[in-house]
């Protein structure tokens, strides 16, 4: 019962502007959102830049991310049949594609 | 950049994070690096289920009790020092944890302080000796306890996104570490009196494992390439129901385990009949079998044609009454429905799963490894639990080690104060390149020389994750071990070299996948050498060629891999050992 889903992904650095890359990932429906970014670091596209941790459990909290325009979190939100649309925090300096600076300051290396 | 500072843990699950707790509040100064984010990274966070310590809540309970469960858990292989250390000392931990406002669940529901801690039996245990915080929320309340005393902890400086990929040794002593900034590509040295590795298992390396993303055996490799000594590497933990079926996102796939203990639930095959008990167990709705032989019954039914439809076993609450599961469990019922299942209605699907690992570095009670300088913590010791680990003992391991390794840390680094060594800290790297199957470091690749175009490390980690599931997973035997070998040697010696790293100067995680591989093939390596060397049965080492447990197996091997050269030795365990 495999499926594909269409990943739309902003990616790029602070201040860049905007631009996407598209994925098309295989998929069973109920997979999450997070499945199908693991799945193209793994199969297309190892550059990508999206953080996570627990990978299931929703406790880490660090996949959270723009999905279809709402703040959302990849290891909860469902892949779904034609295009979604990823983007990383609006609110936040973006480090690198979806990952943005989200660690508490002082757990900074470099402060300031 | 350079840092320095008198103790250095690596990785801030709960085992680092009382672990440099433990060493500032004596005074040291400390540094607490993590991969991810302090505290949200690592095995603890994930624990939705139980904390195993004789604190006779419930009823009366000792710590030799706890200790005697533990060791027949552990198939005769237990380093019966650390299994004592852990039982004597857990009640202690679990009484600050409950002082610093952990929650542990009571008498009297939720959030009220008039009862009780509440206490369950876990499989294994022979009282009521596990607490827990309701509803599914153990792990995230110890992990979210310890990161806010972290952060109140005066002398400590935690670093998150922070890599460390070598031990630096000098004379015989660890003195410190390299590793880079993630988020930034920069390198970085930190000049240490004493480190201590708190960087969780193994289970990563599995295709099918609950472990999260920072789980790939990087602690096991930084001991070896150092020089420490390993054991019991190849016991892993295989959990037996974990979620199979239909797919679940947003929980921990280990979550059917507090179900069982708090509704029993019934274990059964694809024919809907209770088997555990054609394999020495008994279920009869309630959950006592111990993990090894779980994982056996649903494999072996599984193979004799009488699986799930997913390749697992159900498990069925749906005797359950309503209202009872929704007393146990409250919103976790609805999340359950949210996707799509109704566990008043339909049974799920649950099959074995890569948990934990037992072996890990070999420590003395202290927590000292074969090293001078160099400490381990939490799972990332090994010994404790034997062949197999007893239900409840991984978050009571975690603050009993992390504790009493901060502390001893703190006191070697006290007493041995600097000794850092610059040009030592560049030997390291030179040493890391010239070793025989090892790969060059990309701190002297990272320029783009070395194989544009190659296969990327996040695709070779999928291949041996996928490798060691089939072939150095729940069952083993000759054959495919020595297959696995000869491909995960391979990988070191041809693809690892291979793998493109750019140089990146914002959130390096091709840099990172490509340590994390370095890592995960050593550690892979020495898990199936020591799975071959094995040639018996024995908790959660099991080998189809050799079904039996063997009285000559009766040890413990121990695991070096200097100049990239894994070698293991076996050790009898000692006479006194045979006696208890």
């Amino acid at each position: 019962m495999s499926a594909t889903a269409v990943l739309k992904v902003a990616r790029g650095g602070p201040g860049d502007a905007d631009r996407f890359d598209t994925f098309e990932v295989p998929y069973t429906p109920g997979q999450s959102i997070l499945d199908g970014l693991m799945w193209i670091r793994e199969h297309a596209d190892a550059s990508l830049a999206f953080r996570f941790a627990c990978i299931n459990a929703n406790v880490c909290k660090e996949c959270v991310m723009r999905i279809d325009g709402k703040n959302g979190y990849a290891c909860t939100e469902r892949l779904k049949p034609g295009e979604t649309v990823l983007e990383p925090l609006a609110n936040k300096r973006r480090v690198r594609d979806l990952a943005c600076d989200t660690v508490p300051p002082k757990e900074r290396l470099a402060r300031g | 950049m350079h840092l320095s500072t008198d103790v250095l843990v690596i990785g801030a699950g709960g085992a680092g994070m009382y672990a440099a707790i433990a060493a500032a509040r004596t005074g040291a100064q400390v540094i607490l690096a993590d991969k991810n984010m302090i505290g949200r990274g690592g095995a603890t966070i994930m624990a939705q289920m139980t904390v195993a310590a004789a604190l006779s809540e419930e009823e009366p309970d000792t710590w030799e009790d706890h200790l005697a469960d533990t060791l027949a858990a552990g198939r005769g292989l237990c380093d019966e020092a650390l299994a004592e250390v852990l039982c004597r000392s857990a009640p202690e931990r679990m009484r600050e944890m409950d002082g610093w406002g952990v929650g542990w669940a009571r008498a009297g529901g939720l959030g009220g302080h008039a009862g009780h801690i509440r206490q369950v039996t876990a499989p294994g245990h022979g009282r009521r000796r596990c607490c827990y915080v309701d509803f599914l929320n153990t792990g995230p309340a110890v992990a979210g306890t310890l990161r806010k005393r972290v952060g109140r902890t005066a002398g400590i400086r935690a670093l998150s996104n922070v890599a460390i990929t070598d031990l630096v040794v000098q004379e015989g002593s660890v003195r410190g570490a390299l590793g880079f900034a993630f988020g930034d590509g920069a390198e970085l040295d930190v000049a240490a009196g004493a480190t201590v590795i708190a960087t969780g298992g193994l289970t990563r390396l599995y295709a099918r494992s609950s472990a999260s993303n920072n789980m790939a055996g990087e602690g096991y490799a930084l001991a070896l390439r150092a020089g420490a000594v390993l054991v019991d590497m190849e016991f892993v933990q295989f959990f037996p129901i974990g979620h199979l079926a239909p797919r679940l996102v947003g929980m921990d796939p280990i979550m059917w385990d507090p179900f069982r203990y708090k509704l029993g639930g019934r274990l059964l095959n694809g024919t809907m009949e209770e088997f555990i008990d054609r394999y020495g167990g008994e279920d009869d709705g309630r959950y006592t079998a111990t993990r090894d032989l779980a994982t056996h019954a649903i494999r072996r039914e599984v193979d004799a044609g009488r699986g799930s439809p997913s390749g697992g076993a159900w498990l069925s609450f749906t005797h359950v009454p309503e209202a009872e599961l929704r007393h146990a469990f409250g919103p976790v019922i609805d999340r359950l429905l949210k996707n799509g299942i109704d566990l008043t209605r339909r049974p799920v699907e649950v099959a074995p799963i890569a948990h934990y690992h037992m072996g890990g570095v070999k420590v003395d009670a202290r927590m000292r490894s074969t090293l001078a300088g160099l400490y381990a913590a939490g799972e990332a010791v090994g010994g404790a639990a034997g062949a197999n680990r007893l239900s409840g003992n991984a978050i009571s391991e975690a603050l009993v080690y992390g504790e009493i390794a901060g502390r001893e840390a703190a006191r070697h680094a006290g007493s041995h104060a600097g000794g850092w060594d610059g040009g030592a800290a560049a030997a390291t790297v030179r040493d890391t390149a010239a070793g025989p199957r090892t790969a060059p470091t990309p701190r002297t690749v990272a320029g783009g020389s070395n194989g544009a175009g190659g296969t990327s490390a996040a695709t070779l980690m999928g291949e041996l994750r996928r490798l060691m599931w089939t072939k150095v997973g729940p069952f083993r035997d000759r054959p495919g071990l020595l297959a696995a070998l000869d491909r995960i040697r391979a990988m070191r010696a041809d693809d690892l070299p291979r793998v493109p790293v750019p140089r990146e100067t914002a959130f390096a995680n091709e840099l990172a996948d490509w340590h994390e591989l370095r890592s995960a093939l050593l550690v892979a390596e020495a898990v199936t050498v020591a799975a071959l060397a094995r040639e018996e049965s024995r908790g959660a080492h099991q080998r189809e060629d050799f079904p039996e447990t063997a009285a000559g197996f009766r040890g413990n091997q121990r695991v070096t891999g200097q100049a990239g050269t894994i070698a293991c030795r076996f050790v009898p365990v000692a006479p006194e050992g045979v006696a208890r």
